[in-house]
């Protein structure tokens, strides 16, 4: 099993499509949501998406393709 | 007694066993290192700083790192010049203008501090091997200071990185560790390492050890101006955790009474990004403050991150301190690295020509009365960036190797006259 932590940050076009959700429905993965900031035209969420390597990584992979911005939960740190 | 009592969630509020991680397991926040500031209190001085070592480490009762009868891992960084800036002064309408002149660090960059506070930790901790992923200053870091340890070295970078930029960070013999991928997803392979290994990333697992080093940059500035914290600070913004710690250096020297009287008011701390990537100045301008994350495209890559860990705390202690976070143009980075150097002699990387862009900036649009006490924290050397400045000096035409044609082109420069101890020589006073 593998967990990543993840911050995904949503335009104004998705924030209020249930991006979420479908990544549960759609993939093998469990979503575990510990903090968020949405509004009506944007949002972020910080989250956990555990599953098999593969699966987490196409979830993630399906999010980056839908134009959520998907980003290691701490953030950029050096560069 | 201890004077580090556990690390805390900066979002929750959590408190967890000082170890090696760098996130609540609740809500995912950042974590900092929690002081029993009595005991440091006890401990510290003016007169115990000043009897220290000439580097961060006079300030070791402020840093996460327990030493007992230990040496920590020191190249002699820190405590580098703060420079009074009468010439840049002058032409920004600043008599009090300081130039914190960090290119002088052993590595030439500011990522000493930190490095040296985190290498010590985790060799306290019985790490054996050190590690970043960093295209940069911190990988230079990084590799001198596992080598100094005598730890390995891990740096990871991605495999299209220019030799030149990987030269300096190899020279120490670490470990190179070249990805196929992006500089985004060599990070995030990092994070996932972290819980496979049990290594120190420094800018990962022991990054609230790692950045303590940061404060030492405002302690440093107080002690040089008198045990006075100045009126303003502008700083570089990439991650913005640096900006968060000067903040935290600022509250503890007020409140263990470092500093007092009038040097004893928080200053005003002012961030500098460059607006090729500016995320923080954006979030600034905006009422939520929200930071939305940005593609860098600038010259200053030292400080490019589109997605800054630290990017909302920057802008609320802005805020609260009455300081702004502002952005500059590629052009006028380039031009505020040539006016640090040929007012004050000082050569800075391209992200000091942000920090140099937006003091000018600010300074420009009648932002300080002219006696207040600005510093500038310059973070970096501008020989790691020198080829963003070729082809901007204009160099004469050659001429040839006699005296008049140097005469011929220089014309009345070159009439030089008999100045004191060299004299010119007359025919009263030449030997015969």
């Amino acid at each position: 099993m593998a967990r990543r932590r993840v911050r995904l940050t949503f335009s104004p076009r998705l924030v209020t499509e249930p991006v979420i959700h479908q990544l549960g429905s759609r993939f093998a993965v469990v979503t575990n949501i510990r903090r968020a900031d949405v509004t009506r035209d944007e949002g972020w969420v910080v989250l956990e998406v555990e599953g098999e390597p593969d699966d987490v990584e196409r979830a993630l992979g399906w999010c980056s393709e839908l134009g959520v911005r998907v980003d290691p939960v701490e953030g950029e740190l050096a560069t | 007694m201890s004077r580090i009592l556990s690390l805390q969630c900066r979002e929750c509020g959590t408190e967890i066993p000082v170890s090696p991680t760098h996130v609540c397991d609740l809500c995912f926040g950042p974590l900092d290192v929690r002081y029993d500031y009595a005991e440091v209190a006890r401990r510290v001085s003016r007169e115990s700083i000043s009897a220290g070592p000439p580097s961060i480490w006079r300030y070791r009762e402020l840093l996460p790192v327990e030493l007992d009868d230990d040496e920590p891992v020191t190249l002699g960084e820190g405590f580098t010049p703060l420079v009074h800036a009468p010439n840049l002064g002058e032409v920004l309408g600043l008599r009090n203008l300081y130039i914190k002149n960090d290119t002088m660090n052993p590595t030439n960059s500011f990522k000493d501090r930190v490095v040296s506070v985190a290498v010590s930790w985790a060799r306290r901790q019985g790490f054996e091997t050190i590690a970043c992923a960093s295209t940069g200053n911190l990988a230079n870091a990084v590799a001198a200071y596992a080598a100094r340890a005598g730890l390995r070295g891990y740096v990871f970078i991605p495999a299209n990185l220019e030799e030149a930029k990987v030269a300096t960070t190899a020279v120490f013999r670490p470990t190179m560790v070249r990805i196929n991928g992006n500089y985004d997803e060599v990070n995030r392979l990092c994070t996932e390492l972290v819980d496979l290994l049990d290594w120190a990333f420094c800018n990962i697992n022991i990054r609230p050890f790692y950045s303590e080093g940061s404060k030492t940059l405002t302690y440093e500035t107080a002690e040089q101006l008198g045990w006075r914290l100045p009126d303003e600070i502008v700083i570089p913004i990439a991650s913005g955790c640096q900006f968060v710690k000067h903040h935290r250096a600022a509250r503890e020297l007020i409140d263990l009474g470092l500093v007092t009287g009038s040097g004893a008011a928080m200053p005003r701390l002012t961030g500098a990004q460059a607006l090729g990537c500016s995320p923080v100045a954006a979030a600034f301008q905006r009422a939520d403050g929200h930071v939305v994350p940005v593609r860098p495209d600038t010259i200053a890559k030292s400080i490019a991150i589109g997605n800054p860990s630290d990017g909302g705390y920057v802008v609320r202690i802005a805020r609260s301190t009455g300081g702004v976070v502002d952005c500059v143009t590629e052009e006028e980075i380039l031009e505020g690295m040539e006016l640090l150097a040929r007012t004050e002699g000082i050569f800075t990387e391209t992200a000091g020509g942000v920090t140099v862009g937006v003091l000018a900036k600010l300074a420009r649009a009648g932002r300080w009365r002219h006696d207040e006490t600005v510093v500038a924290y310059i973070t970096g050397h501008g020989l790691k960036t020198a080829e963003v400045l070729n082809g901007r000096s204009q160099l004469e035409e050659a001429i040839p190797p006699s005296v008049r044609a140097f005469r011929e082109r220089f014309g009345a420069a070159a009439e030089v006259p008999a100045v004191a101890g060299r004299r010119v020589p007359t025919a009263a006073t030449t030997p015969a």
